[in-house]
């Protein structure tokens, strides 16, 4: 239980963390937001799942990916293209001239659904699909590179290179793929019809849940040996290697992890929102999702998720009221994030305010409790705070760090 | 005619290329705002040429060198000032560096679009520089297609002779290959990366320029290219000039003629992916300098 309890949610002050973002995600917002700003945050936390995967990967791994979009956009098409071929029913599109295929289509020209649009008729078919082909994309790229020690900033490169193609070639195929405006007029799902404010509260809260579900499997990645063997790998690589240990596998495995990550976050955007396009698909929106997990914090699942609500929270409300102040800002964000504070907000909330706060329970329970049941973590770096508390708090907090042998924690 | 557009594209990839790899292969340094250095340099030839038009009209004819020399300045200025301000915290970050120049082009952009507008201008070409050249009959090639592949031959024989001829480009070269060696022997590493950096952003600059000539500049007209100078110069070689010219020309002239045969959203998807595909198989481009690391 207690091996389970550290390894899933990285002890008690993980499980507090995690506590906190459910009861925001699943209670306060619900209660606070009317139904379209909560279609809103379902969208951003979308973005979320990739934020996610590229805290995996490239804050653990090292390996930073800019076409996270390419996964986003895959899962979230595989989505679309089996809501699309069900609200084009032959009866609901019996004006075309070739009715039973989508719209798109017939405006483009085309007679017969191509071969690879038919097996999305299969709502399960499409579910294995969300998953796979994303997968199996990422996997073909990474096994590729990696296995021919392609990485770091070549890998960034290429990366943002196959997302480029992607996109021009979605757009370019217009026939298949809809183009530049992408799959939209998306209705029912199995005959459920996804546009009423119930659906979109069920979508919602499903949303949340996956995305609580992919904090906990991030974290059961971190806290494994392969996790300590990643961040090994990203600070020397070539050290792994010659332990011997088979550095591009795991490469390839957290690489898919991620992408799998972000297949989810588009089909449950394609749910919520009721369309795909390219633009979800290339080099800008790739590089933005990375700015969420760096806000967030490169090494924090949980702050990967603030740092997307954040994000786009500002991006709306600028782009709503100071439209030529939004790209500033932006621009001015990652900067900040880079030189600044490398480890984003939970870079920030651990050198500043969990000192204080540490602090104020030690305070509280300092008497006569010797006791304490709050994780002592000696290995924390000192931050200035930490010089002014209060003699009697500091020497209980040093007891305890003698006393308790806490797992340490990475 | 085909083959000739391709000399276009070719000029305008290597003019972009030519910075992008003395900044990345010599410096390492990922610059994602290399594109709008390249604006910035179109922008101040639109000015010289508005200036020219509106305060001394019979300049006009011969503005456009002088508006080379003041992209060049402008860009390097600016190029000077963002190493000092920012690149340099960031050497031994370089994914940290394309994210940090990511921002710093988003932040361009929206100046550009605030100072000069949304649309895109274009500058007075002088009459020098319009009409054709006919060499056979039936075959038109635009002079200043020939102008732009003419200033590009030189600012690469440029590059060529600072690079590999000059003391500072003696300094640059010891620098990449080894940093710690070149300061212990008394060259100022910091100065040079500065002057190395702001160099690269000049020639971008000295691209904007020839751009103008061959289409009209907008606040985004720079990063539509940065993708593929990027592939250019990795497919290219990290570090080999002569790598750059090839892939350039390579990379060019398939996109050019298979536009020929097929759309051109496919021939450039075919292109990159051909691009990448060697890549893959020969990761370290096709001309590599091989260094003992």
């Amino acid at each position: 239980m207690q091996v389970a309890m550290n390894k899933l949610f990285g002890g008690r002050e993980g499980l507090v963390g995690l506590a906190i973002l459910a009861a925001l995600i699943f209670i306060i917002m619900p209660l606070t937001f009317d139904i379209f700003r909560l279609n809103l945050v379902g969208k951003y936390l979308t973005y979320a799942f990739v934020a996610i995967g590229l805290v995996l990967c490239w804050g653990y791994g090292g390996i930073l990916s800019l076409g996270q979009g390419m996964f986003f956009g895959l899962g979230g098409y595989c989505m679309a293209m089996f809501l699309k071929l069900e609200s084009s029913s032959p009866e609901s599109t019996k004006i075309q001239s070739t009715p039973g295929i989508p719209d798109f289509m017939d405006w483009n020209q085309l007679t017969a659904l191509p071969w690879f649009w038919e097996p999305f008729h299969s709502l399960s078919f499409s579910l294995v699909a969300v998953i796979a082909v994303p997968c199996i994309f990422a996997f073909i790229i990474s096994v590729a590179m990696f296995k021919r020690r392609v990485g770091g900033v070549y890998f960034a490169i290429i990366t943002q290179a196959i997302a480029l193609i992607l996109t021009i070639l979605i757009i370019g195929q217009q026939g298949y793929t809809g183009g530049i405006n992408g799959i939209t007029d998306l209705r029912t799902l199995k005959g459920w019809d996804i546009r009423t404010d119930e659906a979109k509260y069920v979508l919602y809260f499903l949303n949340g849940a996956l995305l609580i579900g992919c904090i906990l499997v991030g974290r059961l990645i971190i806290t494994s040996k392969l996790g300590r063997l990643l961040l090994a790998m990203r600070d020397r690589e070539d050290r792994v290697r010659f332990s011997g240990y088979d550095v591009s596998s795991f490469k390839v495995f957290v690489f898919c992890v991620g992408a799998m990550m972000s297949a989810i976050g588009g089909a449950m955007f394609t749910l919520q929102v009721g369309f795909m396009s390219p633009s979800f698909v290339g080099i800008v929106p790739s590089i933005e999702m990375v700015i969420f997990a760096a806000v967030g914090g490169r090494m924090s699942l949980i702050g990967a998720v603030y740092g997307a609500l954040i994000v786009n929270f500002a991006k709306t409300f600028f782009s709503e009221s100071f439209p030529a102040l939004w790209l500033f800002l932006m621009g001015g964000l990652f900067i900040a994030v880079v030189m600044l504070f490398p480890n984003g907000l939970a870079g920030i909330y651990t050198s500043y305010i969990k000192p204080r706060i540490d602090a104020w329970i030690q305070g509280r329970r300092g008497g006569g409790n010797l006791t304490p049941t709050v994780p002592a973590e000696p290995q924390d770096p000192v931050s200035p705070r930490t010089a002014e508390r209060t003699p009697a708090s500091a020497a209980s907090r040093s007891l305890a760090a003698g006393i308790q042998s806490e797992p340490s924690r990475s | 005619m085909q083959a000739f557009a391709g000399v276009s594209l070719f000029s305008v990839f290597v003019l972009m290329a030519l910075g992008l790899a003395i900044i990345f292969g010599q410096m390492g340094v990922i610059n994602m705002a290399h594109g709008e250095f390249l604006t910035i340099g179109a922008y101040s030839t639109v000015m010289m040429s508005m200036l020219a038009e509106k305060f001394m009209p019979e300049f006009l004819p011969y503005y456009f060198i002088f508006a080379i020399l003041v992209a060049f300045v402008v860009a390097f200025s600016i190029g000077y000032l963002v190493e000092f301000l920012m690149i340099r915290h960031l050497y031994r970050r370089p994914l940290d560096t394309l994210l940090a120049t990511w921002g710093l082009s988003l932040i361009m952009q929206q100046i550009f679009r605030s100072a000069f507008g949304a649309r895109e201008v274009s500058a007075t070409l002088p009459d020098w520089l319009m009409g054709s050249w006919q060499p056979v009959e039936g075959v038109d090639i635009p002079l200043n297609g020939l102008f732009v592949l003419g200033l590009t031959i030189l600012l690469s024989l440029a590059v060529f002779i600072f690079l590999f001829k000059s003391r500072w480009g003696l300094k640059v070269r010891a620098t990449t290959q080894n940093r710690l060696m070149a300061g212990a022997v008394g060259i100022s590493t910091p100065m040079v990366d500065r002057v190395t950096f702001a160099l690269g952003c000049g020639i971008a600059g000295v691209a904007g320029a020839a751009f103008t000539t061959i289409a009209s500049t907008g606040p985004t007209s720079g990063s539509l290219y940065i993708v593929d100078t990027f592939l250019v110069v990795v497919f290219g070689g990290a570090g080999s000039l002569l790598g750059t010219f090839a892939s350039a020309f390579s990379i060019a002239q398939a996109q050019s003629v298979m536009e020929f045969f097929m759309s051109g959203s496919m021939a450039k998807v075919l292109t990159l992916l051909a691009v990448i595909i060697i890549l893959m198989i020969r990761p370290e481009g096709l001309f590599s300098v091989k260094v003992r690391k």
